[in-house]
């Protein structure tokens, strides 16, 4: 029964840790598929420019520090693409008498902390009509994960915390009632080791079944969470999901680890008292 | 080997040097005692509640540390021992309790190979060994049956079977016969006595008057923490 209710601990403490350790991993995915995605400056020019013009702008982003990559967007480029996005709404674009989009650079950084100078060096030439730039997108959503992580990893260690203390008092209840026991084993001349070891066996042991348990929640449940996002909706959303396998590798050696350490500790723990005889 | 750890030489089985035993509220259990055992004898610590018979006990046992002093045990220092080296003086010293301490669930012999299991004895010297100590306690018909099943006197002679199990040199007596009847309470000391008379030395607390007037042994009397009488062939209060 006691074992029971420790089993249970481990198990719902671990199947909350593996829900906010996938959550974290798969944010941290997005984000940085995010950042890849929008961590370019666009720089729109002015109508009309003359090709010896534009190609010198070109060049003069390129020279500035943290530059990593200038690709050039004419009108025309711009408007493919708008109708490639608008998907079956493009035919839409097809009645607009011009063009009313305008030639473009488009700015690979070789790091977000450029983007700044880059932005302020790029307003200046002449030519450029606008610069563009995401990045207050990028840092909200950078600050969100950041935040979801750190609030994942305080929850985490206070679970953990839990558990070992709940695993500590189960432990400590089944050596309550061996006492007698273990009083003997002391006076008789037994090591405390020897006393210890059954104890923790029996703590690790516990720790484990609960790791594998809510290791193959876990695993159903992400299956089944990653086969609804990625065939029915979101396939954009789906494309950052981290991989099952992946994800699995990581949450069993985790939880191994914290499901054998929690039975240790809290044995061991719970056992200080009475074997100081 | 240091010289501070360099055993005196001539050492008795038992020697306290000046051993005081201070508790955390000031209370001084045991003052300043000096007490020599030889190999083989057999003593009676005697003195009302809380004169520090008990005391006396577990630090032997090494329960307790003591505040001062040096106390010396089968050839090994135990005043400054290592907490991981306890067990193995426990070994060379058998221990009885006023409760017997055995285990329900257990049956007798059971109970006494527990003490064999505690220590890995090999499990051929176990199944040898304990119907031999079952036979001279005289339980060796009783050896299927649980400690419920037994009376006061046989249930404290397996927790004696139990402590000479592994045939420790000394025996540490807690008020064996604390819990039973006069006729009882000689039997057992009987069996003491016999084991005492194959080399073991043997130190018994007790507040049983009649026992100690009748064996003649040496008495140590304690009150309030001191030696106020150490003779031999001795009576429980002989002031009175």
């Amino acid at each position: 029964m006691m074992s029971l209710a420790s089993l249970t601990s481990v198990a719902a403490t671990l199947l909350i840790l593996g829900i906010i350790f996938i959550l974290i991993v798969n944010i941290n995915s997005l984000a940085q598929g995010a950042k890849e995605q929008f961590d370019t400056v666009q720089v729109y020019l002015v109508d009309g420019l003359e090709t010896s013009r534009i190609e010198t702008i070109g060049q003069d982003i390129f020279a500035l520090e943290g530059v990593r990559e200038v690709t050039y967007e004419t009108k025309e480029d711009a408007m493919e693409k708008m109708k490639e996005q608008w998907q079956e709404n493009g035919y839409l674009l097809d009645g607009l008498e011009s063009n009313p989009l305008p030639d473009s650079f488009i700015i690979t950084l070789n790091d977000i902390g450029f983007a700044n100078y880059v932005v302020r060096n790029v307003e200046k030439l002449e030519g450029v009509e606008e610069v563009k730039y995401y990045q207050e997108i990028i840092e909200r959503m950078m600050n969100i994960a950041d935040m979801i992580r750190t609030v994942g990893l305080a929850v985490m260690f206070t679970l953990v915390a839990l558990s070992t203390f709940i695993i500590n008092n189960t432990v400590k209840l089944a050596v309550n009632a061996r006492r007698r026991e273990i009083n003997i084993m002391k006076y008789v001349g037994a090591t405390n080791w020897f006393v210890r070891w059954p104890f923790l066996v029996e703590g690790t042991v516990l720790g484990l079944i609960g790791a594998l348990i809510s290791a193959g929640i876990i695993y159903a449940l992400y299956q089944y969470l990653h086969t609804i996002l990625s065939s029915q909706f979101y396939v954009l959303i789906a494309a950052y999901l981290v991989s099952i396998e992946s994800v699995m590798r990581d949450i069993l050696i985790l939880f191994v680890v914290i499901g054998s350490g929690i039975g240790i500790l809290g044995s061991i723990l719970s056992m200080k008292k009475y074997l100081d005889v | 080997m240091h010289f501070a750890d360099r055993l005196p030489e001539d050492l008795p089985q038992i020697r306290l040097e000046g051993v005081t035993v201070r508790f955390d509220n000031g209370h001084e259990a045991l003052k300043d005692i000096d007490l020599d055992v030889r190999k083989g004898e057999f003593i009676f610590v005697v003195g009302p509640s809380g004169a520090g018979k008990s005391t006396f006990i577990k630090l032997l046992l090494k329960e307790y540390d003591a505040t001062a002093g040096k106390i010396y045990v089968c050839g090994q220092k135990v005043s400054n021992m290592h907490r991981r080296k306890v067990p193995f003086l426990r070994r060379q010293l058998g221990v009885v309790f006023q409760d017997f301490r055995l285990l329900p669930n257990k049956t007798v012999y059971e109970n006494v190979a527990f003490a064999m299991e505690i220590i890995e004895a090999k499990d051929r010297d176990i199944r040898r060994q304990v119907p031999m100590v079952l036979s001279i306690v005289g339980l060796a018909d009783k050896h299927k049956l649980y400690p419920h099943q037994l009376s006061g006197g046989e249930q404290q002679r397996v927790s004696i079977a139990r402590a000479m199990i592994n045939n420790p040199p000394i025996l540490i007596a807690d008020e064996p016969t604390g819990n039973l009847d006069p006729d009882t309470s000689w039997e057992i000391m009987k069996l003491l006595r016999q084991i005492n008379q194959r080399g073991t030395t043997i130190l018994m607390a007790t507040h049983d008057k009649n026992i100690v007037d009748v064996m003649q042994q040496r008495v140590i009397a304690l009150n309030n923490g001191v030696i106020v009488r150490d003779e031999l062939g001795g009576c429980y209060g002989c002031e009175d």
